[in-house]
């Protein structure tokens, strides 16, 4: 067995019963990021020497006793966390070469706990996308090909560096942020777990804001347990963020495995979306089945107002995405354009600093939230939002956690992506509603579609019940044993 | 009294609201933990949050809080126990976050009330609509290069107040006595300096006239004018400028203008059209501010006793008149040393002596009371050499003034100049007996009715005495002499 095939929970064990060192462990995942990142692109900057050096370090801290958890695992981090003298781009050309001069509370948790971090991942321009393909650094391949057809596909966005980088054995698990479903679904694209916490137990501090409301960063990795791993060691409150909850963090991998004895699942009728394709139905009764015999009750729900998520979180976000980005306007760091005048300074600046994407988000941002205009749309989406809000509330009145499908699609390929945006938008649908309401949601892989790609269930929870979602995840996890793996991946690359 | 301005078309009223921006006295700033201190180098009390740096999250500093609070119990006015911050949008390079976070809709004060007095001894009202914080943006430096401009951002972030009255205010009088108290409250509250010449605090002025009896009429906005006289000056001038444009057919557009004192005109900034779309919206990174009761009870139980009650407080306590009470308490270090001085001694006596000679002496030395070489202290020990005869009044006058000059206690430049009152009758009498010998024709035109005459006499004895003869035994032994 490659060392790049281990989960961080073996890695751990392997580190600490001298089986390797971190130096073999860390150099393993560099020799196959360069074999396989100028195919897959799921890194923008590859910190292989900051590595080596960390996992010398890491060595030592392991000779001692008590070295904490991740010590030694080699972790990519999406490049929208700031990282101390690592330059952080947002895939986005206005940072320029942006060299943060401090780092993030995610990441600096990630350190303290021993991490070594391989590189920064790509992703969608500022988070903005569910393909990777609006990123500056260029798009991102899944690592994994449909049967017998050599079309690259998209790993989807945000996160798509982190999902392609874990599911290609580039990293052990990799930090990604989730802000309407740039975890998740993305996760689910390349088969792999992808843990977006509830709103408010990952400081946002030194991660580059989308929708200050809606981001939340978490863990993606090949196993359920691993995931449980990482969050415990990125979590946790922070006074620098006055939205991050001040609640202590369970110890989230002892609920890997734990009973579902009485366990109520609910199964929401409104994310049985007409067009569904038979085989996602499919896929979403087998996972329903695996949880109706490990011992769940599987009760149907009702989230009534899950059909106005998309169009109310394309309000809000952008709302938010318009104002946070003002700050990149070329005077005080990034790319800058001069200008005659300070306005065209802005201009130009921001013309050639953003992508598209980012910019139809930003007009859509100013556009709801101006004058005259604000009531119609902004409010009216607050509105509804809490209404989405009352809709979990209600629904985990009667059931402990929901089972839903985690994307409408397999990974489509990069000339399949829709012309129309709205089009584009919808691949977010069942995302959408828990990130609205600030609920922790889990995607796990469970089976391979007709074309041989990746299929996710999505699992909800109650505010700071990430516990539950692991304990069913992992319940899913090991009936599915979803054991396939992609085409391109560290010692098998084609 | 009612203010008004003649026009071509008869008698016109004016109607001014302001805005006040006040700094708030703090140690960081409201949003970050960079320092508040004044005059540091460009770009030295700036932290990553206020330069707007990816990532970075603004935490509300307590402190800046109680300061808004304490002043809203200054202007007795009604405190949200909850309150929002939004983002004000807008471009410009002193905004490093391209978005001023301020308090929209929920302010964290609510109305309240200013009492002013007025020149003629009446007082007005004027309602406080509401307090809110703010950030304070940063500075252009335009003139240290021909070609760029730089940005200071020590002030970015900084903690504002901004206070809005109602417009109630009818006249540039009125609307400098509003400035004026509002100062004094803030000064005795310790939540502002008010120091409009340092920039922490600022005045928009809004203004509109109509004739008696109309409902309002369009107003302008004048902004950001930063001194009381130049406060009064730009309504008198923008009225002036309102009249002419009603007079003449036209109609005063409702716009943001600028106050240039050099030339005494206000200049259009933008009109309604151009006004920016701040597109407010409540700032995700922040919950809901909220505060309980019981701690605005505590910060209202130490608050310092305020200007108003003071001056209340003086007249009953100290029996002095209600225009010295007011001039004693204009700043709370004066009323501070008069209480001291005054504490056991003649209250009516402490004040006379205040306003008049030891102001005037302050005055010509240029000196605040803070640092005045004449202490409290002093200042009593003076006043107790009158009271137990020492000295009398106009001896005191030499010795207040050579306590400023030379630091020395009262008591020490009696003796050294010899100044202790003439108490003994026999040497006041022989005086009188030569001045009544010397000056027999106006004995005579005294006791014929010229009744003035007799402090020529009182004078006369004084002058013989060096001054120091007791006034009052003088009148006596004069009258009995004269008299017979």
């Amino acid at each position: 067995m490659m060392l790049t095939d281990l989960t961080i929970a073996q890695a751990a064990e392997g580190l600490r019963k001298r089986d390797f060192t971190a130096v073999e462990l860390t150099n393993a995942h560099v020799e196959a990021i360069d074999a396989l990142n100028g195919r897959l692109n799921a890194y923008i900057t590859v910190t292989a020497d900051q590595a080596k050096e960390a996992a010398a370090h890491a060595d030592k801290t392991l000779a001692a006793a008590d070295a904490p958890t991740l010590t030694g695992i080699p972790l990519g981090i999406k490049d929208l966390f700031c990282t101390k003298g690592v330059r952080t781009t947002a895939a986005s050309r206005i940072l320029g070469d942006f060299t943060p001069p401090y780092e993030s509370t995610v990441t600096a948790n990630l350190l303290a706990n021993g991490a070594v971090f391989v590189g920064k991942t790509n992703l969608d321009e500022f988070a903005m996308g569910s393909t990777n393909l609006t990123s500056a650094f260029g798009a991102v391949e899944n690592p994994w090909r449909r049967n017998g057809d050599d079309t690259p596909l998209v790993p989807g966005g945000s996160s798509g560096g982190s999902a392609a980088a874990v599911a290609a054995h580039l990293a052990m698990g990799a930090t990604g942020t989730d802000t309407g479903g740039s975890i998740r679904q993305p996760a689910a694209y390349c088969g792999i777990v992808g843990l977006k916490p509830t709103y408010g137990r990952c400081s946002r501090w030194g991660t580059i804001a989308f929708a200050s409301s809606l981001d939340q960063a978490g863990p993606m990795t090949r196993t359920v347990e691993d995931a449980a791993i990482m969050l415990a060691a990125m979590a946790g409150h922070d006074v620098k963020d006055s939205t991050s909850a001040d609640i202590a963090v369970p110890d989230y991998r002892a609920a890997c495995g734990r009973s579902l004895k009485g366990l109520r699942v609910g199964v929401p009728a409104e994310y049985r979306a007409p067009g569904m394709s038979a085989e996602l139905q499919a896929v979403w009764d087998r996972g329903v089945a695996m949880l109706r015999e490990a011992g769940c009750e599987i009760v149907d729900v009702s989230l009534p107002h899950t059909k106005y998520g998309l169009a109310t979180y394309y309000i809000i976000a952008p709302a938010e995405a318009s104002s946070n980005l003002a700050r990149y306007d070329g005077v005080r760091f990034g790319d800058r354009r001069e200008g005659a005048s300070l306005d065209e300074l802005y201009e130009r600046t921001r013309h050639d600093g953003f992508g598209e994407e980012v910019r139809r988000r930003i007009l859509v941002g100013t556009y709801v939230l101006s004058a005259g205009y604000y009531d119609a749309y902004y409010l009216r989406a607050q509105k509804i939002r809490t209404l989405i809000q009352r809709d979990f509330t209600q629904a985990f009145e009667s059931v402990d956690v929901l089972l839903t499908p985690t994307a409408p699609t397999a990974a489509f390929g990069h000339n399949e992506k829709p012309e129309d945006p709205v089009q584009m938008y919808l691949n977010d649908v069942f995302t959408v509603p828990a990130s609205m309401a600030g609920q922790p949601a889990l995607s796990v892989p469970v089976s391979l579609d007709s074309t041989g790609l990746p299929l996710g269930l999505q699992l909800i929870g109650r505010h700071f019940d990430e516990e539950t979602l692991i304990a069913v995840g992992s319940a899913l996890e090991k009936a599915a044993d979803f054991t396939a793996r992609p085409t391109f991946r560290a010692g098998a690359a084609a | 009294m009612t203010y008004t301005l003649e026009g071509s078309t008869g008698t016109w009223e004016i109607v001014v609201g302001l805005e006040v921006h006040a700094q708030v006295i703090s140690q960081s700033k409201l949003f970050s933990g960079a320092s508040t201190l004044f005059g540091g180098e460009p770009n030295t009390q700036v932290s990553l949050i206020d330069a707007g740096f990816p990532g970075m999250l603004p935490v509300i500093n307590h402190e800046c809080v109680a300061q808004a609070i304490r002043t809203g119990l200054g202007l007795k006015a009604h405190i949200n126990l909850e309150s929002h911050f939004d983002r004000k949008n807008y471009f410009y390079a002193d905004l490093p976050q391209g978005y001023q976070i301020s308090q929209f809709t929920h302010p964290i004060v609510g109305s309240g009330v200013v009492e002013i007095e007025l020149s003629d001894g009446s007082t007005r009202q004027i309602g406080v609509t509401r307090l809110h914080l703010e950030q304070d943006a940063g500075k252009l430096l335009h003139d240290q290069d021909p070609k760029r401009s730089f940005v200071d951002l020590n002030r970015a972030g900084v903690a504002l107040m901004e206070i809005v009255s109602e417009p109630d205010i009818r006249s540039p009088e009125e609307a400098g006595a509003y400035l004026r108290k509002m100062r004094q409250i803030l000064r005795y509250l310790g939540t502002c300096d008010g120091n409009m010449d340092e920039g922490s605090m600022r005045a928009d002025v809004n203004v509109s006239v109509r004739k008696a009896g109309e409902p309002f009429r369009t107003r302008c906005e004048i902004k950001n004018v930063n001194s009381i006289r130049f406060v009064t000056q730009a309504i008198e001038i923008e009225a002036m400028r309102q009249i002419e444009v009603w007079e003449s057919g036209g109609s005063v557009d409702q716009e943001t203008r600028l106050f240039d004192p050099g030339r005494g005109e206000t200049r259009s900034l933008r009109s309604k059209e151009d006004a920016h779309d701040y597109r407010y919206f409540p700032d995700p990174d922040l919950l809901p501010l909220v505060v309980e009761q019981s701690w605005v009870d505590e910060l209202k139980a130490c608050l310092p006793e305020l200007p108003d009650e003071k001056r209340a407080r003086f007249q009953t306590e100290y029996g002095i008149t209600a225009y010295d009470s007011g001039v004693l308490v204009a700043e709370q270090s004066m009323a501070d040393f008069y209480e001291s001085v005054a504490k056991g001694r003649d209250g009516k006596m402490t004040a006379a002596w205040m306003t008049g000679d030891f102001f005037a002496a302050l005055n010509r030395t240029g000196k605040a009371i803070e640092e005045s070489p004449v202490g409290a202290d002093k200042l009593g020990g003076m006043l107790d050499l009158i009271t137990d005869g020492t000295i009398n009044g106009k001896i005191a006058k030499e010795v207040l003034e050579t306590m400023f000059e030379t630091g020395e206690a009262p008591l020490e430049i009696v003796e050294r100049k010899g100044l202790r009152q003439v108490t003994d009758t026999g040497a006041i009498e022989a005086a009188a007996d030569e001045i009544i010998a010397a000056n027999q024709d106006k004995v005579e035109q005294y006791l014929g009715g010229k009744d003035k005459l007799f402090g020529f006499f009182v004078g006369q004895v004084m002058k013989a005495t060096q001054g120091k003869a007791n006034p009052a035994i003088v009148n006596d032994i004069l009258k009995k002499k004269i008299h017979g």
